[in-house]
C-alpha cells in the first residue's frame, strides 16, 4: 500500500486554513475579483493560474495584506485577517522581482525577518544556517545579491520568506525570471521544500505546465473569477468549461448539437456527415448546444479507416509540429474543422508514414472526448 | 592619430585653463608683495636666459605661508569656514531629504513639474536671489513685517548680518545640489523592497530606516559633498548676509586681494584652501566610483 492520499478538500471534517467568503475587490470601476468563495487547506500547494490581468496577483496581495477586500471576508485559521497589517500576519511572500535588499548580504537578507521579531542572536543564527542548508546556499552566505546568479537569488528569496516559518507562503511568479531548464529543476526543488517544511504554499503563475507540476490543486482564473479549482489531473481530464479545456494543454474544440443515443450522446457538428459519439457525465437536452473537447494524444491517426471505432473522420494533414518526442498533426476535415492528433515518435524519422497533404483517418474511443456546455 | 587628438583636446583644455592658472597662483604665493604692476616680485625675465631663471627661482620663498600661521586670523577663518560648511550641510540635508523623498513618492505625472520647481531658481541670477534675501531678512524686511502683522513678535528680529542669515542663504542656494542626487537614488529604488520589509515584520518607520535610508546612502553622501565643498570657499553669501562678524575664508581671501592688494598672501590663502578641499574632493570621487561599481 502507498501513502494515504492527500485530499483534504474531499474530507468534510477538514478545517480549511484559508477561506475566501464572497470576496470582491474593486479598483475604482474595475472589478479585479468578483464575489469569490473557495478554501485552501493546510499543507496544500495551491496554484492560482490564469492570464495576466485575471486577478490572481490581487488575490495574493489580499492574502499578504497589501490590499483589502472591498466586500467579503478572508479567514486565516478561522480568523478574519482584514484588520491585521502585513507586518503582523503569519504570512510571508516571495516576490516576483525577489525584492532582495541589495545592501545586505545573503545571510542578513535571510535574518532580516527574524531580527524584526526580536529573537535571540544564537536562535537567529541557527535558523539562518538551517535555511541556507535547505536552499543549498551555505557557501554564498557572505555574498551580496548582485554577486550571485539568478537561480541563487531565487533561492535566497525563498529562504528569506521561509525563515519565519509562516503558516502560509505566497509565491508570486517565483520562477518567471529563470530559464527553462533551471525552471524545471527548481519546480521539483520547490515541491521538495514544501514537503519538508510542511508549509502551505500558494503560488501565482501564468505557466500552466508549472502549475500542473507543482500544485496539489490548481485554480484556473479568468476576469476575476475562479473558473475551476481542482487537482491537475481533473483539470486536464475533466475541465468544466471550454475556457479551462482550452487554457490547459492542447485541445481541439468541436461545437454542435447533442442528441441522446444509448449511454451517451450523438453530436451533430456539421451538415451531411455522420455524428460523433461520446459518453460523459454531462447531461444535455436534445438539440442543445454542446462542445466536444478532444485532447490530441487521445486521437489516433491511421492510413485506413479503423474498423473498431465509432468515431472516425477523414482529413488532410495541413501542419506537423515536430517536438522531438512527440509530433502534433493538424488535420483539416472536409467540413472545414481542424483537429489535432498527437503521436509519440517511437520510431526513427525516416520510418514514419505521414507527411504534409496526406489523406489520413483520425479516430478516438467513445469515452475520449469531454462534453462541455459552455 | 585621430584618437590621439580626441584625447589631447580635453587634456589641452585642462592644461591651459586649470593647471597653468594654478601654477601661476602657486608662483604668486611664493613671491613678495611689491608696489608695481603686477603687484609682486620677482617676475620671470626670459631674455636673460638660464641665469634669469636661476635668479627668479632663488627669490621665491615660503614667507607668505609662514605668515599665515603667525596671524591667527587665518586659521580661525579656515576653522570657522569648515564649521559653517559642516552645519550648513547638515541643515541642507535635513531640509533636502524630505523634499527629495516627497518628489520620489509623488505621482509620475507630477514629477517633471516638481523637478522644474527645484531647478527653476537656478535660471535667475544668483546675486539677485541673495540680494532679495537681504530684503526679506532685514529689520524692516518682509519676514519681520509678516511676524509683526501676525502678532508673533512685538519688536523686529535681527536676522540679517547674523550667522542665521548665512545659514538661511546657504541652505536656500545649495538645496538643489542636495535634492537631486538623493532624489535620483530614491527614484531608482524598487517599491517592492518596502513591501518585502513590511511583509517580514517591519513597520513603515523601521522599513524607512532599514531599507530606504541605506539605499539612498550614496545619494546622501554625494549631496553632502556637493554642498560642503563649495560652501567652504563661499564668499558672496557671508559677505552679503553675514555682515562683518561672520568669518569665512572666502571673505578673507577677497579682502586680502582687493582691500589689501596683497596678491602673494591672497594666493597663499587660496593654495591652502585648495589643499584643504582635496580631502573631501577625493572622498567624493571614491564615493562616486563605488556607486558606479555597485550599479554594474
Amino acid at each position: 500500500m502507498g501513502q494515504t492520499v492527500f485530499e483534504p478538500w474531499n474530507d468534510p471534517e477538514a478545517r480549511p486554513l484559508i477561506q475566501f467568503r464572497n470576496v470582491t475587490k474593486r479598483f475604482g470601476d474595475f472589478t479585479a475579483i468578483d464575489n469569490q468563495s473557495f478554501n485552501i487547506y493546510e499543507r496544500e500547494f495551491f496554484a492560482l493560474l490564469g492570464p495576466s490581468g485575471c486577478g490572481k496577483t490581487t488575490m495574493m496581495r489580499m492574502l499578504a495584506g497589501f490590499e483589502k477586500p472591498t466586500e467579503g471576508t478572508i479567514l486565516l485559521g478561522g480568523k478574519d485577517i482584514a484588520p491585521i497589517p502585513p507586518n503582523k500576519r503569519a504570512v510571508n511572500m516571495m516576490f516576483q522581482s525577489y525584492a532582495l535588499f541589495p545592501h545586505l548580504s545573503v545571510w542578513d537578507n535571510i535574518a532580516f525577518g527574524l531580527r524584526r521579531d526580536g529573537r535571540r542572536r544564537d536562535e537567529i543564527a541557527a535558523r539562518v544556517e538551517e535555511m541556507l542548508k535547505l536552499t543549498r546556499l551555505t557557501q554564498f552566505a557572505r555574498r551580496k545579491p548582485h554577486q550571485i546568479s539568478g537561480g541563487q537569488r531565487q533561492r535566497v528569496a525563498l529562504a528569506r520568506s521561509l525563515a519565519k516559518a509562516p503558516r502560509l507562503l505566497l509565491l508570486d511568479e517565483p520562477l518567471g525570471a529563470l530559464d527553462a531548464k533551471l525552471r524545471t529543476a527548481t519546480q521539483f526543488e520547490l515541491m521538495d521544500i514544501q514537503e519538508k517544511t510542511g508549509t502551505t504554499f500558494v503560488i501565482v503563475t501564468h505557466d500552466q505546465e508549472e502549475a500542473m507540476t507543482v500544485a496539489s490543486r490548481v485554480a484556473v482564473m479568468d476576469t476575476g473569477r475562479v473558473i475551476q479549482a481542482d487537482t491537475p489531473a481533473r483539470i486536464y481530464e475533466t475541465p468544466n468549461s471550454v475556457y479551462v479545456a482550452d487554457f490547459i494543454g492542447e485541445v481541439t474544440i468541436l461545437s454542435g448539437t447533442a442528441r441522446k443515443s444509448g449511454a451517451g450522446y450523438e453530436i451533430h457538428y456539421a451538415e451531411g456527415v455522420p455524428p460523433l459519439y461520446a459518453e460523459d457525465e454531462a447531461r444535455f437536452d436534445n438539440g442543445e448546444t454542446c462542445h466536444i473537447a478532444l485532447r490530441p494524444e487521445k486521437v489516433a491517426i491511421s492510413a485506413e479507416r479503423p474498423e473498431d471505432r465509432r468515431n472516425a473522420v477523414e482529413g488532410t494533414i495541413i501542419d506537423i509540429a515536430y517536438l522531438g518526442n512527440l509530433s502534433t498533426y493538424h488535420v483539416k476535415l472536409a467540413t472545414g474543422q481542424m483537429i489535432k492528433a498527437q503521436t509519440a515518435n517511437t520510431r526513427r524519422l525516416a520510418l514514419r508514414g505521414f507527411t504534409w497533404e496526406d489523406k489520413v483517418w483520425l479516430s478516438w474511443t467513445d469515452t475520449a472526448a469531454v462534453l462541455l456546455k459552455e | 592619430m585621430g584618437r590621439f587628438f580626441l584625447i589631447a583636446l580635453p587634456f589641452a583644455w585642462l592644461l591651459a585653463l586649470f593647471l597653468v592658472p594654478f601654477l601661476i597662483v602657486l608662483k604668486i604665493s611664493l613671491s613678495d608683495i611689491a608696489l608695481a604692476i603686477p603687484p609682486y616680485t620677482p617676475t620671470l625675465d626670459l631674455t636673460e636666459g638660464w641665469a634669469g631663471i636661476r635668479a627668479f627661482l632663488s627669490q621665491l620663498d615660503f614667507e607668505n605661508f609662514t605668515f599665515l600661521t603667525q596671524d591667527d586670523l587665518y586659521w580661525k577663518a579656515y576653522l570657522s569656514s569648515l564649521q559653517i560648511a559642516l552645519i550648513a550641510t547638515v541643515l541642507t540635508l535635513l531640509v533636502g531629504y524630505p523634499i527629495a523623498y516627497g518628489m520620489a513618492n509623488a505621482p509620475d505625472h507630477w514629477r517633471p513639474t516638481l523637478m522644474m520647481l527645484v531647478i527653476l531658481p537656478f535660471w535667475t541670477s544668483f546675486l539677485i536671489r541673495v540680494y532679495s534675501w537681504m530684503g526679506i531678512l532685514s529689520t524692516e524686511g518682509y519676514l519681520n513685517q509678516l511676524l509683526l502683522w501676525l502678532g508673533v513678535i512685538s519688536t523686529p528680529l535681527t536676522v540679517l548680518n547674523t550667522p542665521t542669515a548665512v545659514y538661511i542663504g546657504i541652505v536656500y542656494t545649495y538645496l538643489p545640489f542636495m535634492i537631486l542626487p538623493i532624489y535620483s537614488a530614491l527614484e531608482r529604488m524598487d517599491a517592492s523592497l518596502l513591501e518585502a520589509a513590511e511583509d517580514l515584520g517591519c513597520s513603515r518607520l523601521t522599513a524607512f530606516w532599514l531599507v530606504t535610508v541605506p539605499l539612498s546612502k550614496n545619494g546622501i553622501i554625494a549631496g553632502c559633498f556637493l554642498v560642503f565643498i563649495p560652501v567652504i570657499g563661499e564668499f558672496v553669501i557671508p559677505s552679503l548676509l553675514g555682515g562683518s562678524r561672520t568669518l569665512m575664508i572666502g571673505k578673507v581671501l577677497w579682502e586680502e586681494f582687493f582691500n589689501n592688494r596683497d596678491w602673494p598672501v591672497a594666493s597663499a590663502v587660496a593654495v591652502i584652501l585648495l589643499l584643504i578641499l582635496i580631502v573631501p574632493i577625493v572622498l567624493f570621487q571614491i564615493n562616486q566610483q563605488k556607486q558606479r561599481e555597485a550599479e554594474e
